[in-house]
């Protein structure tokens, strides 16, 4: 079963890296194109964090439409749970997702949901679950994922043993855009497996020849190659065997175990002359690789096959030499492991630069500990503690900064607060004044504008007496008055005249009514345009008023946050620890085993060397006796 | 015949293992039940840990955005490559009122999350209300390799609430930068 999941974790892979890049057009929302670029770097912390805060945003709004996300707030939803999934958040990512399932949503992207679903179970070795939810698939199915979901039934079927029903829907997805060598080669696979060995040989052989230049591709072809090789190989037909061995690129990942099986093809013929050839190149290989260890053995068992004892005694001696080397290389990685040093050189920061990290550490000459990482990333407990490892040595980094700015934020709002605080009383009583005076003005303006509108149906040309005609009509009234104490005559004379100078006023404010109104009305324009301006200040001084309270107020939630970070900080190194040394564990076991391994070889190798070596010299003797 | 049988025996059984090993995994079986009992246990505490991270990361920007970067100054700029975009964007510089405010050099990681549709933030920042001068300067290689430099000015009118607004680079020829409100 394991070895399926195997397969079927490298094609989840391809199919989630696939998945985790749709093309962009038309993007609305800025904040949601700032996730994507985070995702396109490989942030995912980054990514979550800012999608986390738009979409809280988004549905705490009183009108989510009129927020620019709500045009993407599905795909939102979506990449983030596929950001969690790449973040190593299967829980969170499955809870999202199962939301979006069990959520009113159209028919494509409650599909698309429950593919993602099955995708998270499988990934997590949980395949019956994932057929369930592979099993709530109806209806319309997004066009980019068809062949994805139905390649991912296979791959579940084939983890839980139903290999012929993983070989129809295989069937139909010979020739499957992007999916032609994993299909070929699946289909090979679960027809073997189904127990159909003839028709499951000739899939494999055509999987084995398929077309394409990628790596996985050429890597898939291989692997098809040396299954069929040595399956045959299994069922005694060694010489077809050789045929698909031969296949098998000599640079790829799977060359060493294919050369070592090319061998044992001659070797099952008695053809050991030839069996030399593969096996010769096989020995000349890096010893850490357990078939080229093989190899060593192999190597000279079939010179004593041919008789040439002293040749095979020879090489039994040098794959001695080898093993011991290994061993001792074997111990100083565990010395070293056990000193700390494995966890140290893993968080050497110059070397995550580099997209090739993991070589790069193997290939240091000083550090003994690192040199087996790439044989222990094979395994996927491994590969997935040191991810986490990583990550919380991420988490601790990003702890620790947010700390230092967390003291930094709590320094300036204490700058802030002394600056401000002792300057807004008097600033507060000025603005006071002011803000009484401006509503008395506001008030007059709403009394000028109330009459001038009430003159509109009931004319008042008095109203718009000007300033000089008013104390010209008070003049007039004072000169009446005084004109009583004169003697008649005269008083008629200067009554006449004021009553003259009293029409010219009269007639005047009445024909001139129209146009004074008129400019009435522009003065009060030109009022209100004096008022708004006015307006616009007090509410600037009111917004920067309050903004610099609020530079230094409210903030009662920063003492809560540095708690939650110390926290967390305390969690984080626990775990790390934790997962350190299990990692530590981890490798000391997996070395050990290698050193039993080759300990055995070793004392394989002293049999197989003493026996050649005694071979060797009865041929001598022979040869001397004849 | 002893000698033939036990060799026969021996390809046999290497043709069994040599078969596991390659239908199986290219790795050792590592971990026994117990270490898998304790590697899931502590993945499923890591990802516990992970959820509360990004929660106080949450809880910090908005506290950040609002003690550095209040609504009424703030103003942030983002960038983006125009979607038939056909050159290497090298390094882009901004700025503001004639004052250099944010430069960038790009990886080629980055060009890429960029072609892909991403969006950079590239500056975020504190400007007085009302209009201001922006000047983007980009460094680029065409498709023959020809190293190009251009520059555009821009008005930028900062209002009471956030600032935003988005820089989208097609090329070194035509409208080869443009500004977008948002």
């Amino acid at each position: 079963m394991g070895r399926i999941y195997a397969i079927a974790g490298l094609l989840a892979l391809v199919s989630a890296a696939a998945a985790a890049a749709p093309a962009r057009d038309g993007l609305r929302d800025l904040y949601f194109g700032e996730a994507l670029y985070h995702a396109y770097l490989g942030e995912y912390f980054d990514a979550i964090a800012r999608l986390d805060i738009e979409l809280g945003q988004h549905y705490a709004l009183d009108e989510p439409a009129l927020d620019p996300l709500h045009y993407h707030v599905g795909e939102a939803e979506f990449s983030v749970g596929d950001f969690e999934l790449h973040y190593r958040m299967h829980l969170r990512a499955g809870r999202a997702i199962r939301a979006v399932l069990e959520g009113n949503v159209a028919p494509a992207v409650r599909n698309a949901a429950a593919y993602r679903l099955a995708r998270l179970y499988f990934q997590k070795h949980q395949p019956v679950e994932a057929l369930q939810a592979l099993d709530r698939i109806r209806g319309e199915v997004p066009a980019h994922i068809r062949d994805d979901v139905a390649f991912l039934r296979a791959q579940v079927l084939m983890a839980s043993g139903r290999f012929g029903e993983a070989v129809e829907i295989l069937r139909a997805l010979q020739g499957a855009k992007g999916l032609e060598a994993f299909a070929a080669y699946n289909l090979g696979i679960a027809l073997w497996r189904d127990g159909r060995r003839e028709e499951g040989g000739r899939q494999l052989d055509r999987a084995g020849v398929i077309e394409g230049g990628a790596p996985e591709v050429l890597a898939l072809r291989d692997k098809s190659n040396l299954v069929l090789g040595s399956a045959l190989l299994e069922a005694e037909q060694p010489e077809l065997a050789r045929r698909y061995l031969d296949r098998v690129r000599l640079n790829g990942p799977y060359s060493n175990r294919a050369l070592l099986a090319a061998g044992w093809a001659d070797a099952a013929l008695g053809r050991f002359e030839r069996a030399l050839v593969p096996w010769t190149l096989l020995a000349e290989r890096r010893a850490t690789d357990a078939s080229v260890q093989e190899g060593l053995l192999a190597l000279p068992y079939a010179y004593g096959q041919l008789n040439a004892y002293g040749r095979a005694a020879l090489l039994y001696e040098k794959a001695l030499g080898a093993f011991g080397f290994e061993l001792e290389r074997l111990s100083a990685s565990i010395r070293s492991i056990r000193e700390g040093k494995f966890l140290q050189a893993l968080l050497r920061e110059e070397l995550k630069q580099d997209a090739d990290w993991v070589i790069k550490l193997r290939r240091l000459p000083e550090a003994p500990e690192t040199y087996y990482l790439m044989d222990l990333l094979a395994s996927h407990d491994f590969q997935t503690s040191l991810r986490n490892y990583l990550d919380l040595e991420e988490l601790r980094k990003k702890l620790a900064a947010w700390e230092e700015s967390l003291e930094a934020y709590a320094e300036l709002i204490e700058t802030r607060r002394a600056y401000y605080q002792p300057l807004l009383p008097d600033i507060d009583r000025a603005f006071r004044v002011l803000d009484s005076q401006m509503r008395l003005r506001l008030e007059q303006r709403a009394r000028l504008a109330r009459r001038i509108d009430a003159m509109l149906t009931a004319p008042r040309p008095e109203f718009l007496a000007t300033a000089e005609e008013r104390i010209v009509r008070e003049r007039l009234a004072e000169i009446e008055r005084a004109a009583a104490r004169r003697p008649p005559a005269e008083r008629a004379a200067i009554l006449e005249r004021v009553a003259r100078l009293r029409g010219v006023i009269h007639f005047r404010i009445r024909t001139e009514y129209d146009a004074r109104l008129t400019e009435a009305y522009k003065h009060l324009q030109e009022l209100d345009a004096v008022i708004a301006a006015l307006r616009e200040r007090h509410r600037s001084f009111v917004r920067t008023r309050q903004a610099a309270k609020q530079s230094y107020e409210g903030y009662e939630a920063l003492g809560q946050l540095r708690g939650r970070v110390r926290d967390a900080q305390e969690r984080v190194d626990a775990l790390q620890a934790r997962q350190g040394r299990l990692l530590e564990a981890m490798a000391i076991d997996e070395l050990e085993k290698r050193v039993r391994r080759l300990e055995e070889y070793q004392v394989k190798a002293r049999f197989a060397m003493a026996d050649s070596y005694d071979r060797a010299v009865k041929a001598q003797a022979q040869e001397r006796v004849d | 015949m002893a000698c033939r049988r036990e060799e026969k025996k021996t390809t046999a059984g290497m043709a069994a293992a040599l078969f596991a090993a390659a239908i199986g995994s290219a790795g050792t079986a590592l971990a026994a039940d117990g270490v898998r009992e304790q590697v899931k246990g502590l993945d499923e505490q890591i990802q516990e840990i992970k959820a509360d991270v990004l929660g106080i990361a949450a809880e910090l920007a908005r506290l950040e955005e609002k003690l550095l970067y209040p609504s009424d100054t703030q103003v942030s700029l983002f960038v983006a490559l125009a979607p038939a975009a056909k050159f290497r964007l090298d390094a882009i510089e901004i700025h503001i009122d004639g004052k250099p405010v944010a430069y960038h050099l790009y990886t080629h990681k980055e060009l890429e999350a960029l072609r892909q549709g991403g969006v950079q933030r590239l500056y975020t920042g504190n400007i007085r209300q009302g209009e201001h001068e922006l000047r983007v300067s980009v460094l680029g290689k065409s498709e023959n390799g020809t190293k190009h430099r251009w520059s555009e000015s821009f008005k930028l009118a900062k209002g009471v609430g956030p600032k935003l607004a988005s820089i989208t680079i097609s090329g070194p020829s035509g409208q080869g930068i443009a500004l977008k409100d948002w």
